[in-house]
């Protein structure tokens, strides 16, 4: 029998899995996946967010725990757990060496694309490089591992963990961590969650889920039957827009269409429905996969002109193109007149100051609802381009609650011996919003308290038999 | 003459398959839409500074790439993935194109997709053979030991003037297709800190430390120094001989010293240090080569792959064989075969994998000097 069972094989497994082996616990971990799609979510990640008080190796300037803690309670607007926010701000300080352990290597500070070497440490070749290392380090130190293992249900008495059930094979164990994900590729279950809407439409079924499509949330629903306590709201999810050629699974980081806010989104109607220039992208990214999921037929058109192009992140699929905007109206199969109407009186309202993308510019519209508050410049330089956009669900956010030492709640009552980490426990720190870069310091941060206290629970036990 | 000559490239490439080129553009379409690998070797910085990937831009990335793997093991996007990204493997098809489309004379280039260690053991073969012949219908195959007197053998004059032809052909032969290359790119002026980094890169084959200094993948995602380690084995152990050979030459022509000479002289030693790395590089080259994870790289390439690196590898075991027997009468047959040998890799040097030695050399060269010039990509405004 092993001490450890890790369920999961996404980070916040792979860090239980570690620690616990480290401490000294014999550990099997289980992967629903096959081998080549192993690591869940996090092999699509590409950074986790860092606190530091001083530059530290890829990090520059600094980021203090409490610059870190306000920008998550802006975020989640205070749907977070203070005690537990703080616990993950600052172990964020100091995983790095302990990744860095596991081979985990990082890209030194670039003048990239994205302001966030000061917030956020990039991981070399992006989160399946990481997933990679953890798993090379995870064999060298003798961890057990089974990939193809969807775990289907759990055997609990009292509160505490006896076994874990993949199909008709029962495994045993003395402790038990789970880091399952979220239910996000459960498309059932995000239908059910999203419901209907006014117009009769199932919004959900017209969702992309942009990462994996193993966490199917299987354990999530049968430990909420079990009586386990849950935290959060199963209709609270990150949604980005992304464009609507997007694989179904797994299409990842590069399917968003960032040139938003250089231009203009449209519904299906032909009409805009929001400020496209009311902040800077990377803050306003993640709203637009909700306003999209509002609008009919869950679907909107982001378009820009030529002067834009060059100004954003290049999109994998090359957008629509056409010379004049009426037969961009027609490519993209919009109304025309309406297209058009849209378009003369946004560029109408448009008063140009000097524009510049670096900072909240003074372009801006004038008498147009929804305004455009700043980067508004007239649509009117040919060629113009056009990217159909629909929500893409990055993770869910309803999760087990859970305590400083990761154990799961029965009633209130914690279990000595079943743990959790990741995104099946996000929720307690991130009620809602996102913050670049979180999603993985969560996962760290209780991989490694849930695989150090698993350990402890089981070995402790081991203690208590030889006794 | 300019564009006539674009005519015939374009030809040429279209009858090879701008496939492979037209596959390096769209994966690269999804690597600028990610740049997770970004700081892994110098394709990917290169690539965030376009938008847009023709048939030069994706010459170029394929001669900047080293085919380490790193990003083909990182690729979320990697088989199964329906994107279907593998880097190193579109790379190296466009790198063979590239050698096929601006060899000289241009008719050889489609020597690059026959060349196997068949073709090149053959030749090598064939010409040891002709001079075996030669020397046997001469009655000196075997003989009383010459003590190390290659001279009696074949005299200094044809030896020099056969192999000066054969390595000129080899040089020129190289240069025009690295001219051709070069020609097709508009780097800008070459600068000396340019001209000093490409070559600082080129002789410490700085992208197969992975970007981290752990070194590349070979068989799976593990990192390893091994491939680069046997490759400067293989480099300089080369550099080596030609310095024996050179320094030789010197000594023949400048001193009046002939051939042979003592085991404690400079030629000797150098070119017994260079031929202990030209086995051990090469041998270990072969050893990763067979290794090699089945989705890095381009599998239809293995054959010339292996062909160059047995070669080199003939070369110094024959070198070095003959260094040791020279004092006995088996040292006429064991120079026949060595220097056939030499022939085969002079011959076949611009047709074969050497010739990413000349093109990745030049697509450094060009990345040191774009590297220098203002980005004209706004991107990071957002
Ligand atoms: C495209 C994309 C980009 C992202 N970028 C970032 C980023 O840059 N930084 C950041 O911090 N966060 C990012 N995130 C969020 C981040 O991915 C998650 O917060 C994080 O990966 C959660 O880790 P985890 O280990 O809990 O879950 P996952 O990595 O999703 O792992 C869950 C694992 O559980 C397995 N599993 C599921 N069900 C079962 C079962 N029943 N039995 C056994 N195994 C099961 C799955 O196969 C999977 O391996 C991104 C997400 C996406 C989709
Ligand atoms: S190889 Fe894959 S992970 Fe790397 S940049 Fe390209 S698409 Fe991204
Ligand atoms: S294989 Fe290595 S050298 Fe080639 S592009 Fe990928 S990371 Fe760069």
């Amino acid at each position: 029998m092993h001490d450890v069972l890790v369920i999961g094989g996404g980070n916040a497994a792979l860090c239980a899995a570690l620690t616990a082996r480290e401490a000294g616990a014999r550990v099997l971990l289980l992967e629903a996946s096959p081998r080549e799609w192993r690591g869940g979510n996090s092999q699509h990640t590409r950074n986790l967010r860092c606190m530091h008080d001083a530059p530290q190796d890829v990090l520059v300037d600094a980021y203090p725990e409490e610059e870190f803690w306000q920008d998550l309670l802006k975020v989640t607007g205070g749907n977070t757990d203070e005690r537990l926010a703080r616990l993950v701000i600052r172990a964020s300080s100091t995983c790095r060496d302990w990744m860095r352990r596991h081979g985990v290597r990082f890209q030194p500070s670039l003048a990239g694309t994205l302001h966030l070497s000061r917030t956020n440490a990039f991981f070399m070749g992006g989160g399946k490089a990481l997933v990679n290392a953890y798993y090379r380090s995870a064999e060298n130190l003798g961890v057990d591992i089974r990939y193809d293992s969807p775990v289907d249900r759990l055997e609990i008495q009292d509160g505490r963990f006896v076994a874990a059930c993949v199909g008709r094979e029962r495994i045993e164990a003395r402790a038990c961590v789970l880091a399952a994900g979220g239910f996000e590729s459960n498309r059932e279950w995000l239908r059910e969650a999203w419901g209907q809407n006014e117009r009769g439409e199932w919004p959900a079924d017209n969702f992309i889920i942009r990462g994996t499509r193993f966490n199917q949330g299987v354990l999530l629903k049968h430990m909420t039957a079990q009586g386990a306590d849950i935290i959060g709201d199963p209709t609270q999810a990150h949604c980005v827009a992304i464009d609507a050629r997007a694989p179904l699974y797994d299409g990842g980081i590069v399917t968003r269409v960032d040139a938003v806010s250089l231009g203009v989104m449209v519904n299906r109607d032909a009409v805009r429905f929001y400020d496209e220039g009311e902040d800077f992208w990377p803050k306003r990214y993640a709203i637009w996969g909700r306003l999209v999921a509002l609008q009919p037929g869950q679907i909107g058109y982001c378009i820009i002109d030529s002067k834009a192009v060059g100004r954003f992140m290049p999109p994998v699929f090359p957008g629509v193109k056409a010379g004049t905007l009426p037969e961009l109206a027609r490519k993209l199969e919009l109304d025309e007149a309406t297209f058009m109407r849209t378009l003369n009186d946004y560029n109408a309202a448009c008063r140009v100051g000097s524009f510049d993308h670096t900072v909240l510019d003074d372009c801006h519209t004038e008498g147009l609802t929804p305004p455009k508050t700043h980067w508004a410049r007239p649509i009117d330089q040919a060629p113009f381009y056009g990217y159909a956009l629909r929500p893409g669900v990055t993770f869910t956010y309803l999760g087990l609650k859970t305590d400083a030492r990761a154990r799961v709640h029965f009633g209130g009552e914690p279990s000595d011996n079943l743990f959790v980490a990741g995104e099946m426990m996000a929720g307690n720190v991130l009620g809602r919003g996102y913050t670049a870069g979180v999603g993985m310091s969560i996962g760290t941060a209780f991989g490694r308290i849930a695989g150090t206290q698993a350990a402890r629970a089981a070995l402790k036990e081991d203690a208590h038999a030889i006794a | 003459m300019q564009s006539l000559d674009a005519l015939t490239r374009q030809a040429v490439a279209l009858a090879n398959g701008a496939a492979a080129t037209a596959e390096v553009s769209r994966q690269m379409q999804i690597c600028n839409a990610c740049r997770y690998c970004e700081t892994f070797c110098a394709v990917f910085p290169a690539m965030t500074r376009r938008l847009e990937f023709g048939a030069g831009d994706a010459h170029y990335l394929a001669n900047l790439c080293h085919n380490c793997g790193a990003c083909l093991h990182a690729c979320q996007y990697a088989p199964p993935h329906e994107f279907a990204v593998n880097v190193p493997r579109a790379m190296a098809q466009v790198r063979q194109e590239t050698y096929t489309e601006y060899a000289w004379p241009r008719a050889f280039g489609a020597l690059y997709r026959r060349n196997g260690v068949t073709v090149a053991l053959a030749t090598a073969a064939g010409l040891a053979l002709f001079l075996v012949l030669a020397l046997a219908m001469r009655g000196t195959l075997l003989h009383e030991p010459l003590a190390g007197n290659f001279y009696a053998v074949f005299p200094h004059s044809l030896m020099a003037w056969m192999f000066g032809a054969a390595f000129g052909w080899a040089v020129l032969a190289l240069a025009i297709g690295g001219v051709r290359f070069w020609r097709g790119q508009s780097p800008g002026p070459v600068t000396p800190a340019a001209a000093g980094e490409a070559t600082r890169h080129a002789l410490a084959l700085t992208y197969l430390d992975g970007g981290h200094g752990d070194g590349c993948n070979e068989s799976d995602d593990r990192f390893t120094l091994l491939r680069r380690r046997f490759h400067h084995l293989t480099f300089y152990g080369f550099m080596l001989c030609f310095a024996s050979t050179c320094v030789a030459t010197l000594y023949h022509y400048a001193l009046g010293l002939p051939a042979p000479y003592a085991l404690t002289s400079l030629p000797v030693v150098l070119g017994t240090v260079g031929g202990l790395g030209l086995l051990a590089g090469p041998a270990g080259l072969l050893w990763l080569n067979m290794r090699r994870h089945p989705l890095q790289g381009d599998p239809r390439q293995r054959p010339m792959d292996r062909a160059f690196i047995v070669l080199l590898f003939a070369t110094s075991l024959t070198g070095l064989a003959l260094l040791a027997l020279r004092d006995t009468g088996v040292m006429a047959l064991l120079l026949a075969v060595h220097l056939g040998t030499v022939m085969a890799l002079f011959l076949t040097l611009p047709y074969g994998k050497f010739a990413h030695a000349v093109y990745r050399v030049a697509a450094l060269l060009k990345w040191a000097i774009e590297r220098r010039q203002p980005n004209r990509l706004q991107l990071g405004a957002d």
